[in-house]
C-alpha cells in the first residue's frame, strides 16, 4: 500500500532537518523512501476519485444556472426565430397593466392579479400558519415535559411529509362545504364560491405550521440557558422569560422561519390549484376564486398551447417572476440566520 | 413599604395568570396542528369508505368511476421511485461527502453551500419548468427529425432511447431528482458531519488515505443517517406533483410502463424492465388530481381511495426511516 496523502508529513520532516545536517537528511530519505510523492496507478485513483465528487459538487451549480438559463430562454431571449415574450410585452406594462387575459383576443399581460392572488392566499397562510407555529415552537421548547414533546414533535412533522394534492383535496372537499360555507354563508350571509382563496389560504397555512414551528423551536432552544437562569434571577415568572427573554433573543431565528414559510407559500402549486380556481381576478374578498402564478402556470402545461406563441412564453415569464420572488425571499432569510448564529453559537 | 409590598403580589397574581394563559395558548396551537392532522386523515378515510378494495388495486383508470382503479398511477410511482433513487443517491452523497471531506475551504466551496440551500427553496413548479424545456423538449433542438432514438445493446434486449426525451418516465424521475438533489445532499451531509472525527483521525494515523477512510469509516458510520435522509426525500418525491403535472404526465393513461402489471412479471419480462424508463405514464399523485378535478361526485371518493394507499406507503416509508435512525441511534451511543 502506498501512502500518497502523506506527503504533507514528509514536507514537514524534510522541513524540520534544514541545512543542520544534510547527512541526517540524507538517511531519512533513504530510509523514508516510501513517504516520497510518487505518482501510481493508485495515486491515480485518488485524484479520479476527487475529481468524480469533485464533479458531484458542481452538479447544484449546473442546476441553478439550467433554471436561470430555462427560465430566461423564452421570457427575456428567445431560442430560434421566436420573439422573447418581454419583446411583445414590456416590462412596464407587465408589472402596471391590471388585466391578466391571455386567451382572449385582446390579450393583455398584466402580472398584478395573479400577484394579488399569490399574496392574498400566501397572506391568509401566514396569519395562520405563522402564530400556529410560533405557539407550537414555545410550547415545545418552553412548556412540554419531554414525554410529550416526544409524541408531538414528530407527529408535527407528518403534517409536512403529506403531499400537497391531499392539502388541496381536504380543502376542496372538506374545508370549504363544512366549515367555510356553514359558516360564512349561511350564518353571516357572506356568498363562499366553492373555489375560494380562504380554504386554500387555510391549507396552505397548515402545510407550512412544520416548518415554522421547526426552525423557530430550534432557534428558540439556541439562546443560551445563561438568560434564561439570569431571568428566573431577577425574579421573572416562566411567561417573563419566555416572551421577554427568550423571544426577543430568538427574534431573528422566528423571523428567517417566517420568511422562508412565506417563500414557500407563495411556491406552493397543487393545494392552490385544486382549491383556490383558476380566475385571475384584482380582489381581496377571501371568498372569491382567484388564480395564483403557480396555478397559472400549471393550467397553460395542461391546456394544449403551441410552443412559441406568447401565451405559451408567457409561462416563462410567470416563472421567472416567481422565482425571483422567492429566491430573493430565501437569501434575506439565510442572512437573517446567519446574523443570529454568529450572536449566539 | 407595606403598599408595594401589596403592589408586588397583585401584581404578581397577574403575571401568573397571564403566564397561564399564554401556556394554554401556545399548547392550544400545538394541539390544532395534531387536530387538523386526524381531522384530514378521518376526513379522507370516510371519504374512501369502501370504495378501496381489490377491484381499485387491480384496474386502470376508467370513464366509470365504479371501475376506475389505481393500477397504472402504482406502478408509475414505482419506477418513478426506483429511477430517482437510481439518479438521485449516487450524485446527492457523492456532493455530500465532497463537502464535507474533501472540500477546501474555498469560495467555491461556501458557493455551492449557499446555492444548495437556494435550492432547496425553489418552488417545485419551478423544477417542472426546468424539466419540460430540459428533459421532456430539449429546448426543441431535435424537432426536425420526430423519431430521433439512440439504441443501445445490452445482453438480453435492447434499450431505444428517444430524443427528445418526451414525456417518459426518465424524464419524470430527472426533474424529481434535481428536485430532491439538496435536500439528500443536505441530509448526508448532516450524517457525515455527526461522525466522530476521532474515528477519521484514527484512520488516517494508520496511514489510510482520505478515500480509503471515507470509503471504510465515515461512510459506514454515517450509513443509517444517509439512509434515513434519502428515504424521506423519495417520500417526497413520491408525493410530488407539480413538476409531473409540468412535464405533461397527467393524460389518460391505461396502461402500466412495460406492461408489467404484477410484482412476478419483474422477474420473468425483462424487456418490460428496459422498456419501462421510456414509456409514457401516470403516477398516484396525478391520478388523484386528475379524479378531484373532474366533475363526477363519485370520483372524489375514486381520489380519496387513492389518497389513502398513497398515505399508507408515505406513512411506511416515514416510519421505516424514523425506525432507521433510532436503532442505530443507539448502537452509534454504544
Amino acid at each position: 500500500m502506498r501512502i500518497s496523502s502523506n506527503e504533507g508529513r514528509e514536507l514537514k520532516i524534510s522541513k524540520s532537518l534544514t541545512d543542520a545536517s544534510l547527512a541526517r537528511d540524507e538517511i531519512v530519505k533513504r530510509n523514508f523512501s516510501s513517504l516520497e510523492k510518487k505518482i501510481t496507478i493508485f495515486s491515480m485513483k485518488e485524484r479520479a476519485i476527487y475529481l468524480v465528487l469533485f464533479m458531484c459538487g458542481v452538479a447544484s451549480i449546473a442546476t441553478t444556472i439550467g433554471i436561470i438559463y430555462v427560465l430566461l430562454s423564452n421570457s427575456v431571449f428567445a431560442m430560434g426565430g421566436n420573439e422573447a415574450f418581454f419583446e411583445h410585452v414590456s416590462l412596464v406594462d407587465f408589472f402596471t397593466d391590471t388585466q391578466w387575459t391571455p386567451q382572449y383576443a385582446e390579450k393583455h399581460f398584466g402580472i398584478l392579479p395573479l400577484l394579488c392572488g399569490t399574496f392574498l392566499i400566501a397572506g391568509i397562510a401566514a396569519l395562520i400558519g405563522m402564530p400556529l407555529g410560533l405557539g407550537s415552537a414555545v410550547y415545545l421548547s418552553e412548556y412540554a415535559s419531554l414525554k410529550s414533546r416526544k409524541f408531538l414533535k414528530p407527529t408535527l412533522e407528518l403534517l409536512a411529509g403529506i403531499p400537497t394534492v391531499v392539502y388541496g383535496y381536504f380543502a376542496l372537499v372538506f374545508v370549504t362545504p363544512y366549515i367555510l360555507r356553514p359558516i360564512f354563508q349561511d350564518l353571516m350571509g357572506f356568498s363562499v364560491d366553492i373555489f375560494n382563496a380562504t380554504s386554500a389560504g387555510i391549507v396552505v397555512g397548515i402545510m407550512i405550521l412544520p416548518t415554522v414551528a421547526s426552525m423557530s423551536e430550534d432557534a428558540l432552544r439556541a439562546v443560551p440557558r445563561q438568560l434564561r437562569e439570569a431571568g428566573y434571577a431577577l425574579g421573572s415568572t416562566k411567561y417573563d422569560v419566555s416572551v421577554r427573554v427568550i423571544l426577543p433573543a430568538a427574534s431573528s431565528g422566528v423571523v428567517a422561519s417566517f420568511m422562508l414559510a412565506f417563500a414557500r407559500a407563495i411556491g406552493e402549486t397543487m393545494a392552490v390549484t385544486i382549491a383556490a380556481g383558476q380566475k385571475p381576478s384584482m380582489t381581496l374578498n377571501p371568498f372569491r376564486s382567484v388564480e395564483t402564478m403557480t396555478t397559472y402556470i400549471v393550467n397553460v402545461s395542461l391546456g394544449d398551447t403551441p410552443a412559441g406563441t406568447v401565451e405559451y412564453q408567457s409561462l416563462y415569464a410567470v416563472g421567472l417572476t416567481l422565482f425571483c420572488i422567492t429566491l430573493t425571499m430565501n437569501l434575506v432569510s439565510q442572512k437573517v440566520l446567519s446574523r443570529f448564529r454568529e450572536v449566539y453559537e | 413599604m407595606k403598599k408595594t409590598e401589596r403592589d408586588f403580589s397583585t401584581h404578581l397574581k397577574k403575571r401568573h395568570f397571564a403566564g397561564r394563559i399564554f401556556k394554554s395558548i401556545c399548547c392550544a396551537s400545538t394541539w390544532t396542528g395534531i387536530v387538523v392532522l386526524v381531522v384530514l386523515l378521518v376526513a379522507v378515510l370516510w371519504k374512501a369508505w369502501g370504495w378501496l378494495d381489490w377491484d381499485y388495486l387491480s384496474h386502470y383508470d376508467s370513464r366509470h368511476p365504479e371501475n376506475a382503479g389505481i393500477l397504472a398511477g402504482f406502478w408509475g410511482s414505482f419506477w418513478l421511485a426506483i429511477l430517482t433513487t437510481l439518479f438521485t443517491v449516487p450524485i446527492g452523497v457523492g456532493a455530500a461527502v465532497y463537502l464535507e471531506e474533501f472540500a477546501p475551504n474555498s469560495r467555491l466551496t461556501r458557493f455551492i453551500q449557499v446555492n444548495i440551500a437556494n435550492l432547496a427553496g425553489v418552488p417545485s413548479i419551478v423544477y417542472g419548468i426546468l424539466g419540460l424545456t430540459f428533459f421532456v423538449r430539449m429546448f426543441d433542438l431535435f424537432q426536425g427529425d420526430q423519431d430521433k432514438e439512440i439504441e443501445i445493446f445490452l445482453i438480453l434486449t435492447s434499450v431505444k432511447i428517444p430524443l427528445p426525451l418526451g414525456r417518459t418516465l426518465v424524464a419524470g424521475a430527472l426533474t424529481l431528482s434535481l428536485l430532491i438533489l439538496p435536500v439528500v445532499i443536505v441530509a448526508a451531509q448532516e450524517a457525515l458531519k455527526a461522525v466522530p472525527s476521532s474515528l477519521q483521525n484514527a484512520s488516517l494515523a494508520l496511514g489510510a488515505t482520505r478515500w480509503q477512510t471515507v470509503k471504510h469509516h465515515i461512510i459506514p458510520s454515517a450509513a443509517p443517517g444517509i439512509l434515513t435522509g434519502i428515504i424521506l426525500s423519495i417520500s417526497r418525491a413520491i408525493g410530488e406533483t407539480a413538476p409531473l403535472v409540468m412535464i405533461g404526465a397527467l393524460t389518460y393513461v391505461a396502461f402500466s410502463p412495460g406492461d408489467i402489471e404484477s410484482p412476478v412479471q419483474l422477474v420473468t419480462n425483462p424487456q418490460g424492465i428496459a422498456k419501462a424508463p421510456f414509456d409514457t405514464f401516470t403516477a398516484m399523485p396525478l391520478q388523484i388530481y386528475n379524479w378531484v378535478s373532474r366533475p363526477k361526485e363519485e370520483y372524489r371518493h375514486v381520489a380519496a381511495a387513492g389518497i389513502v394507499l398513497m398515505l399508507v406507503f408515505l406513512l411506511a416509508m416515514n416510519a421505516t426511516a424514523i425506525f432507521l435512525r433510532h436503532h442505530f441511534k443507539k448502537k452509534l451511543q454504544l
